[in-house]
């Protein structure tokens, strides 16, 4: 009894000192000047995404006065700058698709196994080679990558598939995955690293090799942190821009190739804010209405990521 | 016995070639950019404004839009990401409210740079009539760094040590006191590091540029933060975009200069978190 009233007695001191002291009948005034000051700079997060949620809400709602929502949705036709003007989404989602499907084929499993090896295998020296080498990987612009794909991953493709336009989904889709790789590798080893070492050891004392203690243990117990490190790279894949707007081209169409040219959400809002668009024209809402489902799809992917994520690191 | 033990060196090796392979990737990746950008890069590369003959292209232009921006995005971004993420460490109640501004920002991280674009279209250009200047590009670029810039500065006021904040109370000390004097300075190289890598973030992006309405070929130097402008970023992707090789050539040239520009940051990030850093996040 004794000990629990000294234990919650201890918890309480983990409270910030400075907001015990702020709590005084008496105030200094420059703390309270200080905490305004901090509060309204924090406040600026919320009105940015408020800000965010309201612009696009409110373009968005003018571009479905004039589009009808299902047509939007549905319709497979996109051509809305040219006569006659259809509105259908779907080859852009399309085209955007192709590109995430392809990265994460590509980043998804290359980034397990670098994860796999840095956490279990890798010793320390290599270990400190790989890890800021990756780190390069992730911080290289996204212009650049595009220029890699145009300039040397469409010209090596080319040789193996001559049918291949210069424009295509495939090199776009590849120097995505390269650049979303560090990402993958570095959430998964953050995941295998979490597993708690105990497990691992029952595993091992058993008389399990190592790839049995990663396929039979490591990986089970960290398939939701995986699966959250899978949702935010399909996110950062949509989102993604430069890279597919120089390599993927801007011909929207709904045949499902890897060798043609497409066009993804982000890159058509690219082209028409290269044009000189007019506020409230109708190129100018078609560009709001992609942002919405844009936003929409990589704001609920966050969220569920965040979430799994937070789940269980509790 | 022997499968077991076969399978377990195969996926060893197997998991070890993969990471070989990835950086590898980094090397051709770099062998490629040198190969195709040596041939224009020189000193009249600096100094000369973008032409229509690939021999007389340079970054100028550029070179200064880009230094423009970091210079207006720094002065912007480094004092509200401090404040927030004081606010969040040293005075927010712990409970509901919180949790939600937390999770906000990690939401922000996760938006969409182009969308950072048309919000800065919509409010700086637009709204608040600040046209296609640089002053609307920083300001878009200063939203698009912040979340980045405060969970690092999170991290680094957390790991200044409790018993130093309680030394300066028990020294008679005001919580402002404490907060500007103590455990910012204390907590500064962490944050340093911090910023400075999401401003190398900011010196990269390209699409939020592109939808603000910052042009890609310009023969001026801006002389205000009123002034069109152009980035390091926009004039490779304009380059780039041509369909001459010549100037896909002069586009490598161009990314090698920003390439380097980068390498000069992470390189003063990494310096700073080994020398100055006293409380390592």
């Amino acid at each position: 009894m004794e000990s629990g009233t000294k234990a919650a007695r201890l918890e309480l001191v983990e409270e910030p000192v400075g907001e015990l002291l702020l709590r005084r009948q008496w105030v200094n005034y420059k703390d309270v000047l200080l905490k305004l000051c901090l509060s309204l700079a924090t406040s600026l997060t919320v009105l940015t995404t408020c800000t965010i949620v309201l612009l696009i809400g409110k373009e968005a709602f003018a571009f479905f006065h004039m589009v009808s929502i299902v047509d939007f949705l549905l319709g497979t036709q996109w051509q809305p700058l040219i006569e006659p003007q259809q509105y259908g989404v779907l080859p852009l989602v399309v085209g955007s698709t192709l590109v995430v499907v392809l990265s994460m084929g590509i980043a998804l499993p290359l980034g397990v196994f670098v994860a796999a090896y840095l956490s279990e295998y890798a010793s320390f020296p290599i270990r400190s080679v790989v890890k800021p080498f990756l780190e390069i990987l992730a911080g290289i612009p996204t212009v650049v990558y595009g220029y890699f794909a145009l300039t040397f991953v469409t010209p090596q493709l080319q040789q193996l598939f001559p049918a291949m336009e210069v424009f295509n989904a495939a090199s776009a889709g590849i120097v995505v995955g390269i650049m979303i790789l560090p990402m993958v590798s570095s959430l998964c080893d953050d995941a295998f690293c979490a597993v708690a070492p105990e497990l691992k050891e029952a595993g091992y004392s058993l008389g399990a090799t190592s790839y049995e203690v990663f396929r039979g243990i490591v990986l089970p117990a960290s398939a939701f942190r995986l699966a959250a490190a899978v949702i935010l790279a399909v996110s950062r894949a949509l989102g993604e821009t430069m890279a597919v707007t120089l390599a993927a081209g801007a011909t929207p169409n709904m045949e499902w190739s890897f060798l043609k040219s497409i066009q993804t959400m982000t890159a058509y809002i690219v082209e028409v804010s290269l044009g000189d668009t007019p506020a409230g024209g109708v190129a100018y809402l078609t560009c709001y209405g992609v942002a919405a489902l844009l936003f929409g799809i990589t704001f609920v992917l966050n969220v569920l990521g965040y979430r799994w994520m937070r789940r269980t690191a509790e | 016995m022997k499968r077991r033990w076969c399978k377990d060196v195969l996926f060893r090796w197997v998991c070890g070639a993969v990471s070989m392979f990835a950086t590898a990737l980094l090397l051709v990746l770099l062998v490629h950019l040198c190969r195709q950008g040596w041939e224009y890069l020189d000193s009249s590369f600096l100094t000369q404004f973008a032409s229509r003959r690939p021999a007389q292209a340079g970054i100028k232009a550029g070179l200064w839009g880009t230094l423009w921006l970091l210079a207006l995005t720094a002065t912007m971004a480094f004092p509200l990401g401090v404040a927030t993420a004081l606010y969040l460490e040293e005075y927010a109640p712990q409970g509901r409210l919180t949790r939600l501004l937390e999770v906000n920002i990690a939401n922000l991280a996760g938006v969409p740079s182009i969308i950072y674009g048309l919000l800065g279209l919509a409010i700086f250009v637009r709204l608040l009539g600040l046209e296609r200047s640089l002053w609307s590009g920083s300001m878009t670029l200063t939203l698009l760094i912040l979340p980045v810039i405060i969970v690092s500065a999170q991290g680094a006021i957390r790991s200044v040590p409790r018993s130093l904040r309680e030394a300066s109370y028990a020294l008679g000390a005001q919580p402002w006191h404490v907060n500007l004097l103590v455990v910012f300075p204390a907590a500064l190289p962490g944050i340093l590091t911090g910023v400075i890598l999401a401003l190398s973030r900011a010196i990269g992006e390209t699409a939020p540029l592109v939808i603000v309405g910052a042009v890609g070929y310009m023969r001026f130097v801006p002389t205000s933060p009123s002034d069109d402008f152009t980035a390091l970023p926009l004039q490779i992707y304009d380059w780039a975009s041509r369909p001459q090789v010549e100037f896909h050539q002069v586009a490598a040239s161009g990314i090698l200069v920003l390439l380097s520009i980068l390498l000069m940051f992470n390189l003063t990030a990494v310096w700073i978190r080994h020398r100055l850093q006293r409380y390592p996040s």
